[in-house]
């Protein structure tokens, strides 16, 4: 899981039927993200109503985003981060949390989730500085699966 | 003088008795209760699976090699050698082959009033599961 919202199809059997997928509950958001939340909640009911498919075993491995070594390192760090943070070393926590956003830069959870913990606005400038960087860098912050929350 | 470090890994924390923080070590009798792996001639062993690994380099007078044992099982290996403390992650190949697996990994958190749910108790049924945040 690398932003939110995320989301994530199961089925009876404890298989994962959906890969992590952006999708919103409504379209309250939808002119900031342009995800039409219609489009997965439709797909939903008719996998939950058995009148429509989820994705194949294939389909839901060629979609799913592997973690790269950069990314498992980046999670090490926030380990230890939060357990500094936990400690009450907050000062000597920083340098690693911003070493985790360094070496996973799209993993939002990370970049984002931990700016209270360090005292900075995951609503405000903040936040706004860093998705500014990331999307004027020719990349997405929001990226949903093809073609069901798409817009 | 040893000094004490602390070691996070696989959702533990573990307490090691290191001689060098800037390069620590576990004694080899500890490696199968910490990370459940042996050493044997033929490399660090779990069960019938064996990675090669060179011994001269993960064998000190210490101990085993923290980073060189990291490497050689693909597990980022990071520390804070002012706290003492160090976090081996997992393996982004173990990690990329669970999940390719389409096995949903269990897991248990507690709801508003504190009462635990496991995603196992949902077996039977079709589950959405959302992430969000209020921030």
């Amino acid at each position: 899981m690398i932003n939110v919202p995320t989301i994530l199809w199961i089925d009876e059997e404890g298989r994962i039927a959906r890969p992590n997928d952006v999708a919103f509950g409504s379209n309250q958001f939808k002119e900031m993200t342009g995800i039409d939340s219609e489009a997965h909640l439709e797909r939903l009911r008719a996998w939950v109503r058995g009148e429509g498919p989820a994705m194949t075993p294939e389909e839901v491995r060629a979609a799913q985003t592997l973690p790269t070594a950069a990314d498992q390192e980046a999670r090490a760090e926030f380990t230890l981060a939060w357990w500094l943070s936990q400690q009450g070393h907050a000062e000597d926590a920083e340098p690693h949390y911003v070493r985790a956003g360094e070496l996973a830069p799209h993993d939002f959870t990370i970049r984002r989730g931990t700016m209270l913990i360090r005292g900075l606005d995951p609503m405000g400038e903040d936040f706004m500085k860093i998705v500014t960087e990331w999307t004027e860098a020719g990349n997405t912050f929001y990226r949903p699966l093809e073609p069901v929350s798409a817009s | 003088m040893p000094v004490t470090m602390t070691l996070l890994h696989d959702g533990r924390v573990d307490e090691i008795s290191v001689a060098d923080l800037a390069r620590p070590t576990i004694p080899p009798d500890q490696l199968e209760s910490l990370l459940g792996w042996e050493l044997k001639p033929e490399g660090l062993c779990q069960g019938y699976m064996c990675i090669p690994v060179d011994q001269d380099d993960l064998v000190g007078e210490d101990g085993l090699d923290l980073r060189v044992l990291a490497d050689a099982l693909q597990r980022p290996f990071v520390t804070d050698e002012k706290h003492a403390v160090a976090s081996l992650g997992a393996s982004h190949h173990d990690r990329g082959e669970a999940l390719a697996s389409l096995d949903a990994p269990n897991f248990t958190l507690p709801d508003l009033g504190g009462n635990l749910h496991s995603l196992s108790d949902e077996r039977g049924k079709k589950v959405l599961l959302v992430a969000y945040a209020s921030w």
